[in-house]
């Protein structure tokens, strides 16, 4: 196993002599994306011509199916068949297990008469068109026996039990730290539900060939998914191809696999044709997992001079009764600011609802809309810039394990943001600056989001062509997987980025573990990177093995790669030349990474500091950005401009959750308030006025051998605390009740007399 | 969606009689509003007619000097006429406010008045809503939706108007001028199409089913400063919280009733001598519903007054 | 239901059904998958298509309305190997990230200029009796009718900036 001291030491990344890493190429799959021809899941070739499911969804969030009749919809025009409970095909048990070493277990879809929140599926229509299959749901007849439900987290928060798994983090004495500190801020955040609203609903082509069933399907995991549909069906996992390719966002949300993919899976065997199912707008709400509500208790107590002393987070979230999950919404606090006395921990409620998950940096994304206002209240309290007060505070190892950090530019960070954005012109007293009828103020907020390696591989192919082609069991859900991984491939091997084919999001290729968590490009990256070198090693070989090589004889270890060639002094040979006299089907190699043994000896993060200007409207508290900055450091970077775009679109997930972003679940039927686009509010293009971003220079040794990190969800980590903090300088009102919209800001205006 | 026949209707009155014909036909104009709750099978006629290609766009100049939009003109080519522009910048601004460009472009004059609530109870076909499901009961009514009436609510239904505008209409005092299969024209202020919910919200409008709107009739614009505003969450592409209309003295307010509201208490406080705050203060002595709302309605209202005496905004 | 449509500069005659969206009819009939299905129901503009050159969404029309219209989707914005001009700028600013939102983003923005050469306003122009002039505002505003979940609008405005002053 390797340790951090073996990926050191310099490689053709951190050298990066062809100049291929950090270069803002465009996207590798760019092209197709701009024409219109890159063949998202539902929209993939079939052998044959196909038919077109629909799901039908429960209208009760718990209970039982007394009856149901899909009859009068199977004979309805154009339809295939129609299934209930009552007629689809085996499936094995939920969680089932066939295979121990499944990353995931069965996954049944309508499973039996149980409804546990409301949209659950509990029928499906397959047709030859899809007005067929939509059609025929009005004829299906289905009488449901309601169990009492429950719904509404805010009457179960005081009696939320543990959270599974989970024990309060506690460090000194907080109570006596919190009691003895001479300024104090106690206050209480509530965040709500979200959800992911990627524009890509979840969506499956399948069809069967021979006992091997062909899935395209929209997912972040290619073998979570694999796994799950070979569990529901019984069979072994090598006989579901699974193949995702291109996906129309995901943001943790297609971290796991839905009913389109059972369904269409089992439709296509029963049919014995190709067969699309897509989630329609509202199932994507109803169906598919979200981010829970959190309720934040911060409590900080800071001497006069604002070092902190204790330090509390007290989160309260919910999860489907079911299905276990905890945001982890205070875990952020253990490595972001000193304080001997510390305490953080989270409490469960159990609810009736659709399923609970990750979503967009879960954790650290509501959690650091109460902690990075908390700050901006005790720095007001204390009279200090909140700049001055955040690095008053930043400590010198991690405050949680005493760990060094593998590097931490969170002050860099601070003090170029406050720079760039002119932050020495904001004035502290709130109210102060008018622009007509416009409150203006500014916020700021750190960022801090971890950074993790996982266990991944990869394969590269060399051809007689010269083109180099990496395959790996990876997603690019829009995060720019594609291109990086050209990037390093070519920069390991010194090819031209044009001699470099990416091929991923297929489970017949080397696994890696998906798109999530801010761990795509450094995990999988990593393995890209690791393969070029196994592919460098077997390269040289061959070449000082072969007499027809100019560089036979010579040793390998000193071969170097450069401009397409193998290369030794004045003696070169071409990479196309080596890989035909090695056969047909050129070169082939496969490598991995995995964590460092002494990898978890550091605190490894990355960090941000965020920026905003916001308008309050004095008339009708509405809320409007003005301006946006953020600095971050993540890392060395591998794409300029993939990267920043990566970073700026979180810091609008941060904007949303600010400003406009809610859902609720209807106390009476268990239903979202919001179903659709119209309801849920993601910002649109006019809310985001004047947003930038810059990340700074770093490489983090301690990480992997590229010295990489993750950016993906870095960018909405202190977002929208940072807009909340602006209200607060625009017109004195502190709200703590996520989104901050007119009806909340015109209230707490009208409360001060304004 | 439910099968249905399609009619391409050749001229008005074959459109008309195709309406005679047919009970339960609609009138498709642009569709943005009937093929989204088709989808949904809130609306489930059994015949569309294609309404889209009458001669029924034309924008003209009346008699009267005020101008005649035909129901078929666009949202898009309305706001975009410089005849609208320059002499009713609040019907121009209103339509700009709403909706996006591509359902602008598409969604016609007629449509935009005929278009249904967007209640979110009322788009789920799941829960009781006595305007989808007369007698199932009101969902909205103790439950989480803010957009609820603070004027002519009944017990059975408190859904408000999403149409941006008919308030601009309102204020302008436009007229809908309608024609129905037996040859019938008939005229009213766009503020008495839309219906209060009584114990019928099912029914929008005082339209009979085979009453085909032609045109809208704006008379001469009123002296006086025009203004526009509406409040919503995000910067664009949402419906308004609460958004007000002013023309000269008279004020008009939207998303808060099941049709727009001519705010005649604050016309006449006005017409009185009464400060703006004031003026606006006086048509919430009618109001139900949430403070919050109301206090939002009575400061928008106020600064909207008070900005049309500066001039308003062309 | 018989329809005669051109689609991309080609003639189409077909017999369709009265409640297959213009939407489906592209993407099922035509086998043209670049226009997308994000919400079906107007709003959120990954559909956006153009009408006789005038942008709309397409899964809130129906096939049968478009007897005699010509159709323009993103497969036919390119000529040939020469991406439109909208196409090469939303590629080199980054103008987008999972992709799923762009061919509606683009066709969008070919609809925005058409509209800015007419001179039809929006909500935020200013003056609406003075001439349109195409600042960020305008952009924001005029692409607000096509949401992007992974949040590309600071690379859209620059992309739209781009083409815009190529084509001035």
């Amino acid at each position: 196993m390797s340790t951090v001291r073996d990926w050191a030491a310099p490689n053709p990344i951190t050298e990066n002599r062809s100049g291929l890493i950090g270069k803002p190429v465009d996207r590798y799959e760019g092209r197709l994306k701009v024409t219109g021809t890159a063949p998202y899941a539902f929209e993939v070739e079939t052998p044959s011509t196909p038919l077109y499911g629909h799901i039908v969804s429960a209208t009760i969030p718990r209970g039982r199916i007394a009856a149901i009749d899909v009859s009068q919809a199977a004979s309805a025009a154009g339809v295939v068949l129609a299934w209930s409970h009552l007629d689809v095909p085996v499936q094995a048990q939920r969680g089932a297990k066939l295979n121990p070493r499944s990353q995931r277990g069965s996954n049944p879809a309508l499973g039996s008469d149980r409804v546990e929140h409301y949209g659950q599926s509990v029928a499906f229509i397959l047709a030859d068109t899809p007005e067929n299959a939509r059609a025929a749901e009005s004829r299906i007849r289905i009488t449901y026996e309601a169990s009492d439900a429950d719904l509404d987290f805010g009457s179960f928060i005081d009696s939320a039990g543990p959270a599974p798994g989970e024990e309060d983090a506690r460090i000194g004495d907080f109570e006596a730290g919190y009691s003895a500190s001479e300024v104090t801020v106690d206050a209480t955040w509530f965040s709500p539900l979200q959800n992911h609203a990627q524009m890509e609903p979840c969506a499956t082509t399948a069809w069967w060939e021979g006992d091997k069933v062909v899935v395209h399907t929209s997912i972040q995991m290619v073998k979570g998914g694999q796994h799950a549909l070979a569990e529901t069906l019984g069979i072994p996992s090598d006989r579901v191809h699974l193949l995702t390719r291109y996906i129309g966002g995901g943001f943790g949300g297609k971290g796991q696999s839905y009913d389109d993919l059972t369904l269409a899976a089992l439709a296509a065997r029963e049919s014995g044709r190709p067969v699309r199912v897509a989630y329609t707008r509202r199932q994507m709400f109803q169906a598919t997992i979200h981010r829970p509500a959190v309720q934040m208790r911060v409590r900080l107590g800071a001497d006069k001079t604002g070092r902190l002393n204790a330090m509390a987070l007290e989160a309260v979230t919910h999860c489907a009764r079911n299905a276990p999950f905890v945001e982890h919404a205070a875990n952020f606090a253990r490595n972001l600011y000193a304080a001997p006395h510390r305490l953080t921990g989270h409490r469960l409620v159990r609810l009736d609802i659709p399923h609970a998950g990750a979503m967009r940096a879960p954790g650290e994304a509501p959690g650091m809309l109460s902690l990075e206002c908390a700050m901006d209240e005790l720095a007001d309290r204390l009279g200090m810039d909140p700049i001055a007060l955040r690095i008053r505070n930043e400590p010198e190892v991690d405050p949680d394990n005493a760990k060094p950090f593998s590097v931490r530019q969170l002050v860099r960070c601070m003090q170029e943001g406050a720079q760039q954005f002119g932050w020495d012109r904001r004035n502290p007293t709130p109210g102060a600056v008018r622009d007509g009828r416009w409150y203006v103020g500014m916020g700021m907020a750190t960022a801090i989001r971890g950074n993790f390696l996982l266990p991944a591989k990869a394969g590269l192919r060399l051809t007689g062509d010269g083109l180099a082609t990496l395959t790996q069991g990876m997603t690019d859900i829009g995060t720019g997987t594609y291109t990086i991984l050209a990037q390093i491939t070519g920069e390991t091997l010194g090819l031209p980025l044009d001699q470099v084919r990416v091929e991923l999001g297929d489970s017949n290729m080397p696994p890696a573990p998906g798109s999530g968590g801010q761990f795509g490009a450094a995990t999988a990256g990593s393995a890209a990177f690791e393969t070029g070198m196994v592919m460098r090693r077997r390269l040289a070989e061959l070449a000082a093995g072969d007499p027809r090589s100019p560089l036979y004889g010579e040793d390998p270890m000193l071969m170097d790669f450069a401009n397409g060639n193998i290369v030794l002094g004045n003696r070169s040979e071409s990479l196309a030349a080596l890989a035909s006299r090695a056969g047909p089907d050129g070169v082939y190699v496969e490598g991995s990474i995995s964590p460092a043994a002494d990898a978890r000896d550091w605190s490894q993060h990355t960090y941000g500091a965020q920026f905003a200007e916001v308008g309050v409207d004095s008339v009708t508290g509405e809320v409007r950005l003005r301006r946006m900055f953020g600095v971050f450091a993540a890392g060395r970077i591998l794409n300029a401009k993939l990267a920043k775009s990566q970073i700026t679109g979180g810091m609008i997930w941060g904007v949303g959750a600010a400003l406009t972003e809610s859902n609720a679940v209807d106390p009476r039927y268990g239903s979202f308030l919001h179903q659709d686009l119209g309801g849920y509010l993601a910002p649109v293009h006019a809310d985001i006025v004047n947003l930038d971003a810059v990340l700074l220079d770093e490489a983090d040794d301690k990480a992997n051998p590229m010295g990489i990190k993750g950016v993906g969800e870095l960018g909405i980590c202190g977002s929208g605390a940072a807009i909340a903090n602006a209200v607060y300088n625009a017109c004195g009102v502190r709200l703590r009740d996520y989104p901050l919209t007119p009806d909340k800001v015109l209230a707490a205006l009208e409360a001060k007399g304004l | 969606m439910k099968p249905f026949a399609f009619e391409r209707a050749r001229n008005v009155d074959h459109a008309l009689s195709l309406a005679a014909a047919a009970p339960g036909a609609r009138f498709l104009a642009g569709g943005t509003n009937l093929l989204d709750l088709m989808k949904l099978e809130i609306e489930q006629p059994d015949t569309l007619i294609d309404v889209g290609r009458l001669p029924l766009a034309d924008i003209s100049e009346t008699a009267g000097g005020g101008l005649r939009i035909g129901a078929l003109a666009t949202n898009s080519v309305v706001a975009s006429d410089p005849r609208i522009r320059s002499r009713y910048p609040v019907l121009a601004r209103a339509i700009l406010s709403g909706a996006s460009v591509q359902l602008r472009n598409k969604a016609s004059m007629g449509g935009n008045l005929m278009q249904r609530t967007r209640c979110s109870y009322f788009m789920d076909p799941a829960m009781p809503c006595n305007k989808r499901l007369p007698g199932s009961g009101c969902s909205a009514m103790g439950g989480l939706s803010q957009a609820t009436a603070l004027f002519g609510a009944s017990e059975f239904c408190a859904a408000v108007s999403a149409s941006d505008m008919s308030v601009a209409l309102a204020v302008l005092d436009a007229e809908v001028e309608t024609v129905r299969a037996d040859g019938s024209v008939r005229r009213r202020p766009v503020e008495t199409l839309h219906r209060l919910p009584g114990d019928a919200p099912q029914v929008d409008t005082d339209l009979a089913p085979d009453e085909l709107i032609l045109a809208v009739e704006l008379p001469p614009p009123p002296s006086g400063g025009q203004v526009w505003r509406k409040v919503r969450a995000r910067a664009s592409y949402i419906g308004a919280l609460a958004s007000v209309a002013v023309a000269g003295d008279r004020v008009a307010l939207g998303a808060v009733a099941a049709r727009p509201w001519r705010a005649r208490a604050t016309e006449a406080a006005l017409a009185g001598g009464a400060a703006p705050s004031e003026a606006a203060e006086a048509e919430l002595a009618s109001a139900s519903g949430e403070v919050g709302r109301k206090s939002l309605v009575r400061r928008l209202a106020s600064d909207a007054i008070q900005e049309s005496r500066k001039g308003g905004r062309s | 239901m018989r329809t005669e449509i051109r689609v991309n500069g080609v003639d189409h005659a077909v017999d369709v059904d009265t409640r297959t969206s213009l939407l489906d009819f592209l993407r099922e009939h035509l086998d043209l998958k670049g226009s997308k299905k994000g919400c079906d129901h107007g709003q959120c503009g990954a559909c956006t298509v153009l009408v006789n050159g005038v942008r709309i969404n397409a899964c809130l029309s129906l096939a049968v309305m478009h007897d005699g219209d010509h159709v323009t989707t993103i497969e036919g914005l390119a000529s040939g190997e020469a991406l439109h001009p909208l196409q090469q700028a939303f590629l080199t600013e980054d103008a987008f990230q999972c992709g799923y939102c762009t061919p509606g983003q683009i066709c969008s923005a070919v609809g925005l200029m058409a509209e800015i050469a007419a001179g039809q306003p929006s909500e935020a122009t200013a003056d609406l009796n003075a001439k349109v002039v195409l600042t960020d505002a305008e952009i924001r505003e005029r692409m607000s009718g096509n949401l992007c979940r992974c949040s590309a609008y600071p690379q859209i405005l620059a992309a739209v900036r781009r083409a815009a002053g190529a084509a001035a």
